[in-house]
C-alpha cells in the first residue's frame, strides 16, 4: 500500500482550516463592504472581493485531491502571495488610496500579518506535497 | 453586548485552544472530553447569540448592523465545521485543527463587542 502525499492530509488538515477561516473572514468583510457602502470606495471593496475569491479558492483546491486541484492550488497561493505583497506596499506608499482597509493592507497588519505568512507556508506545502513526488 | 459574558465566551474558547494544542503535541487524536468543551463554547456561542438578538429587539443598535450579525451568526459556524473536518481525517493535526477554529472564537467575540461599542467596519 503506497501512502499518497495529499494536500489535505496530515499538517495539511491545519493548513486548510486557517485557509476556511481566513476565507470566512475576507468573504463576511467584503460581503458587509459591497453590501453596505460599495459607492465610498469601490476599487478598495473590489479588492476585498478579490482576495475573498483568492481564499475560498485556495480552501477548496487544497482540500481537494489530485494534480489538477494541486495546480488550482499553486496558483491561487501564488496569486494571494503577489496580492499581499503589492497591495502591502501599495498601501504604504500611496496610503491615502488605501484608507479603507482590505485584508492585504499593509501585509495584513491588520489580520496579526498572518495574509503574508499563510501564502509562504501553502506554497512551502505545496512543494512538499507536489504530485511528481509522488512515487506511483 | 454584556462584556462580563463576552469575557467568558472568549476565555472559554481560548483555554479549549490551549488544551487542544497541548494533546496534539502529546500525540492526541481528539477525544470525547475535548469535543464536549468544544460543545460547551457553541453552547455559550448560541446564547451570546440569543442575548443579541434580544438587545436589538430592544432598541439598542450596534455601529454597523449587517457588521454585527456577520460576526454574530459567522461565530456559529466555525466549530461545527471546524469539528466535521477534524473528525473526517482522525490524527494528530485533526487535535491541532480544534484548537485553531477555536483560536477564531475570540477575535470573532472581540471584533463583535467592538462593533457593538460603535466601530463601523
Amino acid at each position: 500500500m503506497e501512502q499518497q502525499r495529499r494536500t489535505a492530509s496530515g499538517p495539511g488538515r491545519v493548513l486548510v482550516a486557517v485557509y476556511a477561516i481566513f476565507a470566512l473572514a475576507a468573504t463576511s468583510r467584503a460581503g458587509v463592504q459591497i453590501g453596505t457602502k460599495f459607492h465610498e470606495a469601490p476599487l478598495a471593496y473590489l479588492l476585498s472581493a478579490f482576495a475573498a475569491v483568492v481564499y475560498i479558492v485556495a480552501t477548496i483546491a487544497l482540500a481537494r485531491r489530485g494534480d489538477g486541484w494541486w495546480r488550482v492550488a499553486l496558483v491561487a497561493c501564488s496569486i494571494e502571495l503577489l496580492g499581499v505583497l503589492t497591495i502591502g506596499t501599495l498601501s504604504l506608499v500611496d496610503a491615502a488610496a488605501f484608507r479603507h482597509p482590505t485584508v492585504w493592507s499593509v501585509y495584513g497588519e491588520g489580520y496579526l500579518f498572518i495574509p503574508l505568512v499563510l501564502p509562504v507556508i501553502g506554497l512551502y506545502w505545496l512543494r512538499k506535497s507536489a504530485p511528481a513526488k509522488v512515487s506511483a | 453586548m454584556i462584556f462580563g459574558f463576552a469575557v467568558t465566551v472568549a476565555g472559554a474558547a481560548t483555554l479549549v485552544a490551549l488544551w487542544s494544542f497541548v494533546q496534539s503535541a502529546r500525540n492526541r487524536l481528539p477525544d470525547n472530553p475535548l469535543l464536549i468543551a468544544l460543545a460547551v463554547v457553541e453552547l455559550l456561542l448560541v446564547v451570546q447569540l440569543v442575548i443579541g438578538i434580544v438587545l436589538l429587539a430592544g432598541g439598542d443598535r450596534p455601529g454597523s448592523l449587517a457588521t454585527y450579525l456577520a460576526y454574530l451568526i459567522g461565530s456559529l459556524v466555525v466549530l461545527p465545521v471546524g469539528a466535521a473536518w477534524a473528525l473526517a481525517e482522525r490524527s494528530r493535526s485533526s487535535t491541532a485543527v480544534l484548537g485553531i477554529a477555536c483560536l477564531a472564537i475570540p477575535v470573532m467575540v472581540l471584533r463583535l463587542n467592538e462593533v457593538w461599542s460603535g466601530a463601523t467596519a
